[in-house]
């Protein structure tokens, strides 16, 4: 386990940076209390108040891990206040998201390579599509949505679809164009059709771009699945913990539910890794 | 320049050939006034420096190009019509194998489009894995492959369907010598198997010497044919047939042949 060691080093060179900064960050909380009742504090003091205070400025990663911790053993996994319950919602509509996306962006993807005017006029729209600040845009869509009766998982989803489209659509053209004019030619002398250039050659060749997207792609549904989350003032999923929090005051529930938004976006991208593997090793390409 | 070996029945007939390419700095005349006659069964190689023409050419008669000028007529049909005829199999420089499929998979690839039916497929596969001496690699993956055997199973590919004409474009171009030797062995052994009609490019002239019983030599700009030599050298050819004064004689005429073409460039 050689690769252990670097990666330990930076891990605990992190943590001390962070328990550093809790110190510093906290330290004027301690230093007005103290000021207030009119006594003097040592600096051991102000290092043992400032990693146990119920509303740091930056909580200590142990009161992080313990919320953490609390959030997903404490509680029932249906109470709202299992960080479990809340991570299930949004991942709900992470994967509806992921889906709706992925699946739209390989038909726009499809359709960019085989139809010349899709070529020259969607590309620009799906670029601009994402310049647009998606906090700008998640409220209308809920808004409109709701309007039309849709309230929900799927208002959520959709947003996540918007994010999550794009990468793939720009792997997806860059793969489905990866067959070279040598492949493209032999296919011609077998006299073969669009049909069979797409399922025999383009769709195979463009396995590894879209692995690759993917990857990018499902951690953009996650984070489209909590933005869509914020607006509508949702009373459960992650996004709803981190508005919670902040209204509340309550760092230590915005740092445990971010830290829960970024293990499910890992085990995320570590599920469709697995499943590259397998693909790729069955089609015969990992060595 | 005059056919002399248009006695057999002709598979591949040129006249007046041309094909330009219009490019950003003005028309390329890849093909002038070309005029040849390829008989059924020949072994026929282009040789020349690089935009000569020759590979052009040969994609000409694969319908890959189209002529500007001239008549082309594969098995006296246009080069479209024989491509659907299924009339020949093209081997390019890079085997260009799909990693993503096994050897059997690659060669059943033509079998699949042209629709023959899954025990027709495997039948095929054996016999041409068989006479390109690639028996029991029909599982491995292209990467298990030495670049030689690459070259192998993409001829073995081109054999599949039947085709009575072969293309070869350079296929042993990117090999080391040695290798390319016994390909050239195995082609020779091949063709007298099969007794197909194959049209060889290459920059080799031990190559074309060897291989050929007619040795076509292209110049560029405009790229056409300057010399056509019948090889006097037998059917039957050993690799130290290289050695022999008839070998050397007919090298050093394409030699000189490439010399002329070339005019005062070189």
């Amino acid at each position: 386990m050689k690769s252990l060691l670097p990666i330990l080093t930076v891990l605990a060179a992190i943590v001390a940076l962070w328990y550093a900064g809790t110190v510093w960050l906290n330290a004027q909380w301690t230093h007005d209390q103290a000021a207030r009742a009119g006594v003097e504090v040592t600096f051991a003091e102000v290092v043992a108040d400032a990693m146990a205070q119920e509303r740091p400025v930056l909580p200590a990663p142990h009161q992080v891990a313990r919320g953490l911790w609390d959030g997903v053993t404490g509680h029932k996994v249906t109470s709202k206040r299992s960080l479990v319950y809340h991570a299930q919602v949004t991942l709900s509509a992470t994967l509806v998201g992921f889906v709706i996306g992925t699946l739209a962006g390989i038909l726009l993807a499809v359709g960019i390579v085989h139809n010349r005017a899709m070529d020259l006029s969607v590309m620009p729209w799906a670029i601009a599509s994402q310049t647009i600040p998606i906090l700008a845009i998640a409220p209308m869509v809920i808004v409109v949505l709701a309007s039309v009766g849709v309230t929900g998982l799927l208002p959520k989803a959709v947003i996540s679809a918007y994010l999550s489209f794009f990468p793939v659509v720009v792997g997806m053209v860059k793969g489905l164009r990866a067959p070279d004019h040598m492949q493209l030619d032999l296919l011609r002398t077998y006299n073969a059709g669009r049909w069979d250039t797409f399922w025999k050659l383009r769709l195979p060749a463009s396995m590894p771009y879209l692995f690759a997207s993917l990857k990018v792609s499902v951690a953009a549904s996650l984070v489209g699945a909590i933005v869509g989350e914020l607006p509508a003032g949702a009373s459960a999923g992650l996004g709803a913990r981190l508005l919670s929090g902040s209204y509340y005051g309550q760092t230590i529930q915005i740092w445990a539910a971010l830290f829960a938004a970024a293990i499910l976006a890992a085990g995320l991208v570590m599920i469709i890794g697995v499943i590259e593997r397998g693909t790729l090793r069955r089609m015969g390409m990992v060595r | 320049m005059k056919d002399t070996n248009a006695t057999t029945a002709p598979v591949i007939e040129a006249k007046g050939l041309g094909l330009t390419f219009e490019t950003n700095d003005g028309p390329v005349h890849a093909l002038k006034d070309v005029t040849l006659t390829v008989g059924k069964g020949e072994f026929v190689s282009f040789i020349g420096p690089s935009g000569c023409g020759k590979t052009t050419f040969l994609r000409a008669i694969a319908a890959l190009e189209y002529p500007t000028e001239g008549t082309l007529t594969v098995n006296g049909m246009s080069p479209d019509a024989a491509r659907q005829a299924r009339a020949y199999g093209y081997v390019f420089q890079a085997a260009g194998l799909y990693p993503w499929r096994t050897i059997a998979g690659n060669i059943k690839l033509p079998l699949e489009i042209m629709g023959f039916s899954k025990a027709e497929q495997e039948e095929r596969v054996e016999r041409v894995l068989a006479l390109v001496d690639l028996d029991g690699f029909g599982r491995k993956f292209p990467w298990q492959l030495s670049g030689g055997m690459q070259q192998r199973a993409s001829i073995a590919r081109a054999l599949a369907f039947d085709a009575d004409i072969l293309l070869m474009d350079e296929p042993f171009g990117a090999l080391d010598e040695i290798v390319r030797d016994r390909l050239n062995e195995e082609v020779l052994k091949l063709w007298a198997r099969t007794e197909k009609t194959i049209g060889f490019v290459t920059h080799s002239i031990p190559e074309a010497v060897y291989l050929s019983t007619r040795i076509v030599v292209m110049s560029p700009r405009p790229g056409r044919i300057t010399d056509v030599i019948e090889s006097t050298l037998p059917r039957e050819r050993p690799l130290d047939i290289r050695d022999s004064p008839e070998f050397i004689a007919i090298a050093h005429r394409v030699r000189e042949g490439l010399r002329a073409g070339h005019g005062d460039e070189v």
